[in-house]
């Protein structure tokens, strides 16, 4: 049984030590906006917040999460969906299918919180994240929105 | 009458669960209890297409599937404009293909791909709002005993236009259902549409935003188990045994299971702990004599298909062969092209509750009609005992048109009576069971005059037929018309945008057992590659200019000229680039659309850079500008990451690329600045979701000639720029 801090809650996880942190997630916790694409920290969309660090969860197994690390999933990055990345994505119309979209925005909010104005090598650098429908113009933009609003994280 | 609400997984039936996740209510599915439940309250029906609510909400019934494409938004453009209702109060939902079925397919062709969304149902969705709009205004003019000539609508509400008196709609749709649907039904002339043409912003974009939007991969029911499936890694091969027994005693798991002849199952409490014993679940297969095929053994078979006699033909004017007999010069070049799996984010799932008497499917497809088919033949139980639930897709671009998947998870849950089984691909099992975009090659020859004109052209093309695999019943005494994509004499599929004084396209047809199914872009992906790419290389060889040597056999072909014409003059072309940057060109016609791209590239010590892309599309009518730019951009992402990377290769048999770190594609960090230009030449309706797709590739390709004298003709370019050349 682990114990898990997610979301400003605490909960109890009865999986294998093993499992990794994507599975307790989506199938134990049950909040299933992180989502499962290659299980090998290759595309991002499982991606949540570890202590405010952007984390692929796919990778992770519960035995490295620690009891007070507190987890944020796309659910818990506002009560109301309007951080201000939530905010921009909405005016631009990012998402395509939206599968990738959770993951895309926990990596872009984890860059945001670290560098609140960044530059587009930054941007490069943290969404590193797979979009097979092809968002990625928008998710820059909305990124930059993001900033330009000025708050962040 | 069966009501919808009661079949569908409606959002009244999303039951929040204790954690706040969504849970998918689990009420149907027993066509009598459905008839049974009928609410009196249910809101009335206009027509098969729209419900009014008493609020004034209005929702439009979808046969076809939103998968990112935007379809749903677009539709609803189409039907709001005719309606004349209030955009805010619209939204949607799927109908299922039982409902169709039991209605005489009222909603036509559930089949949503070849970029045919909006296409294939813009009348028939026009016309149902534009019904709509007539019977309320009717019943509305009833009421007042008043002719219906006088009576107009807007956002919701019929005004008459001599008293001023107002109804909204919801306050006489019980009346309007009641009356005879119209028989005549104008549409407005395209000048007067205020709604279609507009960048409207997605219907659906809120929930993909905050993690409440629901995917298959997300549903749950009570009591349901998962299922991890592997199949058979070699195309035809057999299960020879397993050993259940090795896993069976694992935490979570519940069976372990064969599936049909060729794939096994563990089903567990979890996916985790489903997806850890077939892991260790021994398994032999027999693999047969596909089990001896590879990418060489491939290659060796179209190879020969390049000069062997026998050929389907495609295009044909005059008598290429004799022409390049007779020419001058020759040039000649032989491109090829591999499997590519289409990888959509979300791999593939299906939720299934089978019993002896009746089977529901909850799943993502881009063709709800056949995965009924394919439900009731895998279910062993009559159409009308079935139905498909539709969810929004993680991606389609063809990998959803085909039911494999779904076949495979009634299979399992036949094996577990009456208890809800989620089926869930790995990604891996999703690299390695895909339906491939075919593998070709193609030899060009052109015969020149002493000016250097083209005196003809012959393209002959190798290689895996679509049609023979995926629907067998579409080729013509053998031949696949949808090889040719983009190079036909005519029509909306693709014509080419050349005239040749002879010309000769012919198909050398050759398939290896790695089943190829349509994948975006079709084979327009490889067409455009080795006719746009080798035209370039007429023209460099003959000291040309690449865009006058185009024009130069385009005076024929005015709509694919305009687009051309549009990209290479907002790219400068004839102006010289910035420093160390080189320019491409490209077009084609196909999916109903003529489309033209300009690339800018450079390469450094062998690293490609695609700095900008300009696109020009003539769809013929464009619904929302908005999305069209959406699709534009997210096609060239597509198309680069096949160019850049996409190969799957065979080896004893079966795919060696398992997931993307062996599948690579790209990444936001390698995306170039996109600019789209919306060119609507009107009188026709071409698609957008695939078109630019296809000059993606050649466009680039042609700009890294440019830049180095490298000619790509091998796909993907992988690490080609790094080699010596
Ligand atoms: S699912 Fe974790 S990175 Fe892909
Ligand atoms: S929006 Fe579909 S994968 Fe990104």
């Amino acid at each position: 049984m682990a114990t898990l801090n997610i979301n400003g809650r605490s909960v109890q996880v009865d999986a294998d030590p093993e499992t990794p942190l994507l599975w307790a997630i989506r199938e134990h916790i049950g909040l299933t906006g992180t989502k499962y694409g290659c299980g090998i920290a290759q595309c991002g969309a499982c991606t949540v917040h570890l202590d405010g660090v952007a984390v692929r969860s796919c990778a992770l197994p519960l035995s490295a999460v620690a009891e007070d690390q507190k987890i944020l999933t796309i659910e818990g990055l506002s009560p109301d969906g309007t951080h201000p990345l939530q905010v921009a994505w909405r005016a631009l119309d990012v998402p395509q299918c939206g599968f990738c979209q959770s993951g895309m925005i926990m990596a872009a909010a984890a860059l945001l919180a670290e560098k609140p104005r960044p530059t587009d090598e930054d941007i490069n650098e943290a969404i590193t994240n797979i979009c097979r429908c092809g968002t990625y113009n928008r998710v820059r933009a909305g990124i930059r929105q993001a900033a330009l609003g000025g708050t962040a994280g | 009458m069966t009501t919808l609400d009661t079949v569908r997984p409606s959002r009244r039936g999303l039951l929040k669960g204790a954690t706040g996740a969504v849970l998918l209510g689990f009420h149907l599915p027993s066509r009598h209890a459905a008839a049974q439940s009928a609410p009196a309250s249910a809101p009335p029906e206009l027509n098969a297409w729209v419900v009014i609510h008493p609020d004034d909400r209005v929702v439009l019934r979808m046969a076809k599937t939103e998968m990112g494409q935007g379809v749903r938004t677009g539709l609803a453009q189409m039907f709001a404009e005719e309606m004349h209702c209030d955009w805010s109060k619209l939204s949607t939902e799927y109908v299922t293909p039982g409902q169709s079925l039991a209605r005489n397919r009222v909603w036509g062709n559930f089949l949503t791909a070849g970029s045919q969304g909006i296409r294939s149902s813009q009348e028939i969705v026009r016309k149902g709002g534009a019904a709509a709009r007539m019977m309320l205004t009717q019943a509305a003019a009833t009421r007042w005993g008043v002719p219906a000539g006088e009576c107009s609508a807007k956002d919701s509400v019929i005004t008459h236009s001599g008293s001023g008196r107002t109804l909204r709609y919801a306050e006489v749709v019980a009346e309007a259902a009641r009356l005879t649907p119209p028989a005549d039904v104008p549409l407005k002339d395209p000048q007067q549409w205020t709604v279609i043409g507009k960048p409207v912003s997605r219907l659906d974009t809120a929930d993909k935003t905050t993690g409440k939007q629901v995917y298959g991969q997300d549903l749950r029911m009570p009591g349901m188990l998962v299922a991890v499936p592997r199949r058979c890694p070699v195309f035809g091969g057999t299960v020879k045994s397993f050993d259940a027994a090795a896993v069976s005693g694992k935490p979570g798991v519940r069976h372990v299971l064969k599936v049909g002849d060729s794939a096994v199952a563990v089903v567990a409490d979890t996916f985790w702990q489903a997806k850890t014993a077939l892991d260790a679940l021994p398994v032999e297969w027999d693999t047969g004599e596909n089990g001896r095929v590879s990418s060489e053994t491939i290659s060796a078979i179209l190879d020969e298909g390049l000069t062997a006699p026998e050929a389907f033909i495609g295009n044909q004017q005059g008598d290429a062969r004799a022409a390049i007999a007779g020419a001058a010069r020759r040039i000649e070049a032989t491109y090829s092209y591999p499997y590519q799996n289409h990888a959509p984010m979300e791999p593939m799932n299906a939720t299934v509750v089978w019993t002896p008497t009746r089977c529901d499917v909850w799943c993502p497809t881009q063709n709800g009609e056949a995965a009924l088919a394919a439900a009731a033949q895998a279910a062993g139980l009559p159409q009308t005992a079935c139905d498909i639930h539709r969810v929004d897709l993680g991606g389609g671009f063809g990998r959803r048109t085909v039911h494999d998947w779904l076949a495979d998870a009634i299979l399992i849950a036949r094996q577990v009576p009456g208890t809800p089984i989620k089926t869930m691909w790995t990604r891996e099992e999703d690299m390695v069971q895909g339906r491939y975009h075919p593998v070709t090659k193609c030899r060009l020859v052109a015969g020149l005059d002493a000016e250097n004109r083209i005196v003809g052209l012959h393209m002959r093309i190798s290689g895996q037929s679509i049609l023979s695999t995926a629907f067998p019943g579409g080729l013509q005494n053998g031949r696949d018309p949808v090889q040719f994509q983009g190079l036909n004499a005519g029509g909306a599929e693709g014509a080419i945008g050349y005239t040749f004084p002879n010309l000769l396209i012919d198909h050398a047809m050759r398939n290896p057992h790695v089943p190829a199914h349509f994948w975006r872009g079709v084979n327009h992906n490889q067409n455009a590659i080795y006719l746009e790419c080798f035209l370039d290389e007429v023209a460099h060889a003959t000291n040309q200019d690449p865009l006058a040597l185009r024009r130069s056999l385009m005076a024929n072909h005015p709509k694919h000229l305009a687009v051309l014409n549009a990209v290479a003059e907002r790219i400068g072309w004839g102006s010289p680039a910035p420093a160390g940057v080189h320019r491409g060109l490209a077009q084609q016609m196909g999916f109903g659309s003529y489309v033209a791209a300009a690339a800018e590239v450079s390469v450094e010590r062998g690293e490609l850079k695609v700095h900008r892309i300009v696109a020009a599309t003539d769809c013929g009518h464009a619904v929302n500008p908005r999305q069209i730019e959406m699709q534009v951009e997210g096609s060239f992402v597509y198309g680069l990451s096949a160019m850049l990377y996409g190969a799957c290769t065979v080896k004893d048999g079966a795919i060696e690329q398992t997931n993307f770190d062996t599948y690579n594609v790209m990444r936001l960090g390698e995306m170039p600045k996109v600019e789209t230009i919306i060119l609507p030449s009107g009188g026709f309706w071409g698609g957008v979701g695939e078109p630019t797709i296809m000059v993606a590739a050649p466009a680039v390709l042609n700009a890294v000639f440019a830049g180095t004298g490298r000619r790509i003709r091998d796909m993907p370019l992988g690490d080609q720029l790094r080699q010596r050349g």
